[in-house]
């Protein structure tokens, strides 16, 4: 049989439905797991004590024949999400001690599911990352290397913890959140899977805020029916979210049919970036090979603001952000650094507490609202936001789903693209408009750069069609047989 | 567009960070690149089109406005930096 940490959440639910090993053992090989992947950092805080009593309650449900969705699953929280009583520090040190006294909606679903905590992941500051470099808890590192080369690379971002424990196989899934491409771009870089969903399909209660317009929590997992699973346990309306759907979620799982004939399928044409890596544009075209031999039709349709994508999103991002993150003042929790008066210990407190990306995200947030440019940027970005929905409501009046690359690279080095923002920025050209737009989308792990680094394709939806989106992204998978390996942990053998 | 230091110091102080003078050239230096190539937004004609606020297509619900949680204000305090006697404390904000 093969190592328990190597299992899927399918897998895993039939071995324990056979009782061919407890919740408990399963729970004792990840957080084994867990402790060997120490070195990459994607841990920050480890709750084995808490994993071993949740499987245990799985084990007792599953000999009463009660078993749960997700029971026995041994799942990465990112630090974005509040688990109450644990530390929730969004990856900043202005969150420091935080032990929130409320559990997020999305975690707390996944516990009623049955799932198992094995603890909180590291991210991005505040979300606000392409490359898990902005953490103040340190860097994460990809378990991928590029063979014959043991410098370390980025996981991606913001979600990199999430991503690199799953690749690692130090835990059987993980949450995301993906607010430009957080779930995706680092699922992409650690050859996973990884969802966003529709906005409004998961409830934002409980997760910290970082633009709350474009913020959607979603499953990570190493496989698209894991991600199907994953996801109806977490999805669903939430009083306490007024932008959640008041919508029935449907059966996922039961959507992976492996049958897309006579789907249409769009290529958007403006995706074809200048300077895009022929082995990317290589990888597309194997995709739209794939579908294309499963019976679905592609076809060239145009998003033709796709370039302005990038920066509407880098003024609502931070417009919105610069707002959310007015809460942390030293007060009500997280760190407080004294001074003379109120508004000093203000000051004091967020040039502490917020390292320089998040810095100068509220400063160009504070900039596009204030008086005299609010118009110019802000109402501005938001009517380019317009258009860019516009455009995609128009490829779906044609199509059934769209067909992308999901990043413009395979992971880079530690250390590159961090003195120029923009540079940083590109990484998500493929996944913000996404967002934009309030679609889900999908990256699947589908080949190999030429450096031996997975690469990932991305299916786009209409709203609240996440079962179309996974029907295309199972047949990729399936066509692709990505069953590569990182380099860490080592192989048994 | 250029943001020059005064600029720089003056969104500093609106969020509250306080930005040493030294920084202050390095980071106009920053976000004017930003700031210049989201910029490009300029070439889109955006004439009466409507401005895209929310990412959900819904109408806001209503609810009646009544109390749904409560009393639980030592849980509140646990996380506080600085709380006395069931309050959170700050410094001193009048004479």
């Amino acid at each position: 049989m093969a190592a328990l940490t190597d299992l899927t959440i399918a897998e895993a639910r039939d071995g324990l439905a056979a009782r061919k090993f407890s919740a408990r053992e399963l729970a004792e090989a990840h957080i084994a797991a867990m402790v060997r992947a120490r070195p990459l950092n994607a841990y920050l805080v480890e709750t084995p004590e808490r994993a071993l009593a949740m499987a245990a309650a799985s084990d007792a449900r599953i000999a009463r024949g009660e078993a749960l969705p997700m029971d026995g699953m041994p799942l990465a929280i990112k630090d974005l999400f509040c688990t109450e009583g644990v530390l929730t520090t969004a990856g900043s040190r202005i969150l420091a001690g935080f032990a929130p006294p409320y559990e997020s909606t999305v975690t707390g679903k996944l516990w009623q599911a049955g799932a198992v905590m094995l603890g909180k992941v590291n991210m991005d500051e505040f979300a606000m990352g392409s490359s898990n470099a902005t953490c103040a808890h340190g860097a994460v590192e990809n378990p991928w290397r590029r063979p014959g080369d043991n410098r370390p690379l980025v996981p991606g971002g913001s979600s990199g913890g999430s991503a690199a424990a799953v690749a690692a196989r130090a835990a059987i899934a993980a949450t995301g959140t993906d607010t430009g491409g957080s779930i995706r771009q680092p699922a992409s870089f650690c050859g996973i899977v990884g969802m966003k969903p529709t906005y409004g399909r998961c409830s934002r209660w409980g997760i910290v805020a970082f633009a709350s317009s474009l913020d959607q929590a979603g499953p990570m997992t190493r496989s698209v029916r894991d991600a199907a699973i994953m996801l109806k346990a977490m999805a669903g309306h939430d009083p306490k979210d007024s932008t959640s759907a008041p919508l029935p979620v449907p059966d996922f799982e039961a959507a992976l049919t492996g049958e897309i004939k006579g789907l249409r399928i769009g290529i958007p044409r403006e995706y074809r970036i200048e300077g895009m890596p022929a082995e990317i544009e290589a990888l597309w075209q194997r995709g739209i090979d794939w579908i294309k031999a499963a019976g679905a039709e592609p076809i060239e349709i145009s998003l033709k603001l796709t370039k302005y994508a990038l920066p509407a999103y880098y003024i609502i991002a931070p417009a919105e952000a610069s707002s959310n993150l007015a809460r942390y003042d030293g007060v009500r929790f997280g760190l407080r650094v004294p001074g003379q008066s109120l508004d000093e210990m203000y000051e004091n407190t967020r040039a502490e507490g917020f390292g320089p990306e998040v810095r100068r995200r509220i400063l160009i947030g504070t900039y596009v609202l204030s008086a005299g440019y609010y118009d110019a940027y802000y109402l501005k970005a938001q009517q380019v936001r317009t258009l860019i929905a516009r455009d995609f409501a128009a490829a779906f009046e044609r199509c059934d789903a769209l067909l992308t690359p999901t990043a413009p690279s395979a992971a880079f080095a530690l250390g590159e693209k961090q003195d120029d923002p923009i540079a940083m920025y590109l990484n998500d050209v493929f996944t913000v408009p996404v967002n934009l737009a309030g679609l889900p989308g999908i990256s699947v792990p589908a080949g190999l750069s030429a450096e031996g680094l997975p690469l990932g394709l991305q299916v786009i939806g209409r709203a609240f069609d996440e079962a179309t989106v996974l029907r295309v992204g199972g047949v990729i998978e399936s066509a692709a047989g990505f069953a590569a390996r990182p380099a860490l942990p080592p192989g048994d053998g | 567009m250029a943001l020059d230091k005064a600029t720089v110091a003056r969104i500093a102080a609106l969020a509250r960070i306080k930005l040493p003078p030294s920084e202050q050239e390095p980071l106009a230096r920053e976000l004017s690149a930003i700031l210049g190539w989201i910029e490009q937004l300029g070439e889109v004609d955006t004439a009466g089109i409507e401005p895209m606020s929310s990412g959900a297509a819904l109408r806001l619900p209503m609810r009646e406005d009544e109390i749904t949680d409560g009393d639980c204000r030592d849980k509140i305090l646990v996380n506080a930096p600085a709380a006395e006697r069931g309050f959170f404390t700050v410094p001193k904000v009048v004479e």
